[in-house]
């Protein structure tokens, strides 16, 4: 047996022994822990699996064990990824700090940033928020406003943020902010990181198509933050943050799986719905359909794979990685207007008597899938970035 | 199971590349069509390829083959499709060997497959009846007689059949047409009496003919295989140069992108490079993203198969299925990006576009291919 063929087996048995029954079902919405300050147990359950994968050092299997990971190769995560997907076991916590800061902390970080806030990421003490868009910068990122301005070992921060998911129950943000004003607008940014307990920042929810109030707005009057809270250099903080852009799109082209907490899959639907004749899907145009989708999906999973297995025998391309997000969410909303179509009215139900919860759920899933190409850079930026950093096609000043 | 060539594959590929590079380039298939060639492709060329080993390159060293797999010839094939290269790969050795491989007796695997890997022996596969690939759709009959069979029947689409030697004609010998049962797999001589070979020329200048069989008498020994069971042969075989057709034409839809995103760094309209456009940026961005899925796809297949798993056929139909689509997609893009000069037959990529309709529409189009992955799902 290789050694890998070792550590899936004792990951296996490990998840075995650990990962309380209840922990293997599709988690709800409430029942998602995002840790923090205030994190509550749904269940005793839920505590105990949290704190076991604590103890290991799984809810950041690949980071380092001084820091509070796993300390896993990327191969050994992949596996470990893969069992835990084999038995349905839930993400012990999901966060920001997790997807995003974590990664750029372990990449930018000073040694005294690392030790101060990685530990407490992998323990799920300190939930964490991000300050990226602005009411005026969302697709032209770069020519955010909200300003930093110097005083003495601090900043002073006024400005206002959007979309920063669930700042109303986060306990640290990760905000760029303009440092110099005066200097190309992709120069004069910083990457800051500040307790969103401090004086002088508000945060109001908006509510979404979906329903949901998870976005906010968020704003800073004269908020005071040291210096040293900057993460990489100042007035470099745009190389930090299209790194942390990177990471936010492979998690979003990930989203799919988690996102889907009805469970409700196309050929599912199609099943309940329409219904098979002689193991056939008795209409043939959906049928096709549903394949087509389901080709689709096994292709982008497949392409991460690839690009892995590309990696590990030294012909890699960080070029496929562009394409993630996009195929990634323009599926997702494709898959949720199929199922729309298959399962008519009861796709649509918004509340009350007559729909199943799943149900009720799957209505939010397809409003919130349309959520997906648009964060974290739109549809239309990835397809810019492919043709300008891939295919090499000239910008407009035709250089 | 890994999706990426290993490095004797990329190496055998690095050669595929150099080779028709230099020694078939989109213009020798412009040549061939233009002199309206008899054989349609070069026997030089195919003569070259043998002796560096192409024709036995999936056959067991056993059979006078180099046991590279279909993921070593498949890593050719999409070195091939970006020339365009016309030769009898397909049909004698991705297909006719195959079939042979997976049906014939000892004997005939001795004999066959070593002259087919040595290039003295060209077999075409008799298979399709219709306008569209269906292998059930079987209604030429062989007819038991003392001794032997009596085949009667006409076949379309049969690759490279005014050179073959010799043909495997498929054959009812029970049941009806859309029966899996009763179809049995037959080796004919092309010459053998009652056999008509007419070539047909399609829009890719390549190698197709149709055959009719006016009770074509062979003997017992020309049955590949049991009498009644060549579906499940034929199929495995088929899926071989499915999954090698699409790497093929996978090759042929890389090229022609290429070729479109250089144009558009090259080309002024408006007093700027028309590669500025956002417009035509993101329908390129898109067809790349779209490439990437299929390179996957194609992969993905690639392994299963080696690997022996049961999901291949179906991951197979997904590769080629999604090909299909994209070089739909691919190759009316790339002639619409060129514009004006992209109809016209001066510029290769009319050609591309082309050979991707047949090579769609070869061993079953994207819509055969969703089907069939259906089928082999249960749904």
């Amino acid at each position: 047996m290789s050694d890998l063929t070792t550590f899936r087996q004792e990951i296996r048995d490990w998840l075995n022994d650990n990962c309380p029954e209840s922990m293997r079902t599709p988690v709800t919405q409430e029942e998602q822990i995002w840790g923090g300050r205030n994190l509550r147990f749904p269940t005793e359950d839920a505590k105990l699996w949290f704190d076991r994968c604590v103890e290991k050092g799984y809810c950041v299997p690949d980071w380092p064990e001084e820091y509070g990971g796993a300390g896993f190769s990327a191969k050994e995560t992949r596996i470990f990824k893969e069992e835990m997907a084999r038995l349905n076991c839930r993400a012990p916590q999901v966060n920001l700090g997790i997807w995003m800061v974590g990664p750029a902390i372990l990449e930018f970080g000073t040694e005294e940033q690392k030790r101060e806030h990685l530990p407490k990421i992998a323990r799920g003490e300190i939930r964490w928020c991000q300050g990226y868009s602005e009411p005026g910068a969302g697709s032209d990122l770069a020519g955010l406003q909200c300003k930093a301005e110097s005083d003495g070992d601090d900043y002073i921060i006024n400005g206002s943020k959007i979309w920063t998911s669930y700042a109303d129950h986060s306990d640290w943000i990760y905000c760029l902010v303009r440092t110099d004003p005066d200097a190309p607008k992709h120069e004069g940014i910083t990457f800051l990181l500040f307790d969103m307990a401090s004086e002088g920042v508000d945060a109001k929810p908006i509510e979404l198509i979906t329903g949901e109030t998870h976005f906010c707005q968020t704003f800073f009057d004269n908020v005071r933050v040291p210096k040293k809270n900057a993460l990489g250099v100042e007035n470099k903080g745009w190389t930090v943050a299209k790194r942390v852009l990177q990471f936010e799109r492979n998690m979003m082209s990930d989203m799919e799986a988690s996102a889907n907490t009805s469970g409700t899959t196309p050929r599912s639907a199609a099943i309940e719905h329409i219904g098979l004749v002689d193991g056939k899907l008795a209409d043939p145009v959906f049928r096709q359909s549903v394949v087509r989708h389901e080709i689709q999906k096994r292709a982008l999973d497949k392409t991460q794979q690839r690009m892995a297995d590309e990696f590990a025998q030294g012909v890699g391309d960080m070029s496929v990685a562009m394409i993630l997000k996009y195929v990634g969410t323009e599926e997702e909303k494709r898959k949720y207007e199929l199922i729309l179509k298959i399962a008519g009215e009861q796709a649509l139900g918004w509340s009350g008597e007559g729909f199943s919860d799943a149900e009720l759920q799957l209505t939010r899933d397809w409003l919130a899938s349309k959520t997906h190409s648009i964060a974290g850079g739109t549809s239309e930026i990835q397809l810019n970035i492919i043709a300008k950093r891939v295919l090499g096609l000239p910008d407009a000043a035709g250089k | 199971m890994s999706l990426v060539f290993n490095e004797e594959q990329r190496s055998l590929k690095d050669t595929a590349r150099g080779f028709v590079q230099a020694n078939s380039p989109v213009e020798s298939l412009r040549k061939l069509r233009d002199s309206q060639d008899s054989v349609g492709f070069s026997r030089d060329v195919w003569g070259q390829m043998v002796e560096l080993g192409w024709g036995g390159i999936i056959f067991p060293e056993a059979y006078g083959g180099f046991d590279f797999g279909v993921k070593g010839l498949a890593a050719c094939m999409e070195e091939f499709g970006r020339t365009l290269l016309p030769s009898p790969l397909l049909s004698s050795v991705a297909l006719s060997g195959s079939v042979i491989l997976q049906a014939g007796n000892e004997t005939q695997k001795q004999e066959l497959l070593s002259s087919i890997a040595s290039g003295e022996l060209l077999v075409s596969l008799a298979l399709e009846e219709g306008v569209r690939h269906n292998p059930v759709a079987i209604s030429t009959t062989a007819v038991r007689n003392e001794g032997g069979y009596t085949i009667s029947g006409s076949k379309t689409l049969v690759m490279d059949a005014h050179v073959a030697d010799q043909l495997i004609v498929v054959a009812r010998t029970a049941g009806q047409p859309g029966d899996h049962d009763g179809i049995s797999l037959f080796l004919v001589d092309a010459g053998a009496k009652g056999v008509m070979i007419s070539k047909t020329h399609l829009a890719d200048s390549r190698n197709y003919a149709r055959v009719t069989f006016d009770k074509v008498a062979v003997s017992d020994s020309a049955l590949l295989g049991e009498a009644g069971q060549g579906f499940a042969p034929l199929d495995r075989a088929l899926d071989v140069a499915r999954i090698c057709l699409a790497a093929e034409l996978f090759g042929g839809v890389q090229e022609a992108f290429e070729r479109t995103v250089e144009y558009l760094k090259e080309r002024k309209q408006f007093g700027v490079l028309i590669g500025t456009f956002q417009g035509l940026q993101h329908r390129c961005a898109h067809m790349y993203t779209e490439i990437q899925l299929c390179k996957s796809l194609m992969m993905d297949a690639l392994s299963a198969l080696e690997a022996g798993k049961e999901k291949a056929p179906a991951l197979i139909s997904a590769a080629k299925a999604k090909i299909s689509e994209t070089a739909e997609l691919v190759t009316n893009e790339a002639v619409q990006l060129h514009g004006g000069i992209g109809v016209t037959d001066e510029l290769e990529i009319g050609f591309f576009m082309k050979r991707a309709r047949v090579a769609q529409l070869l061993l079953g189009d994207a819509h055969f291919h969703y089907d069939r992955y259906a089928r082999l799902e249960g749904f």
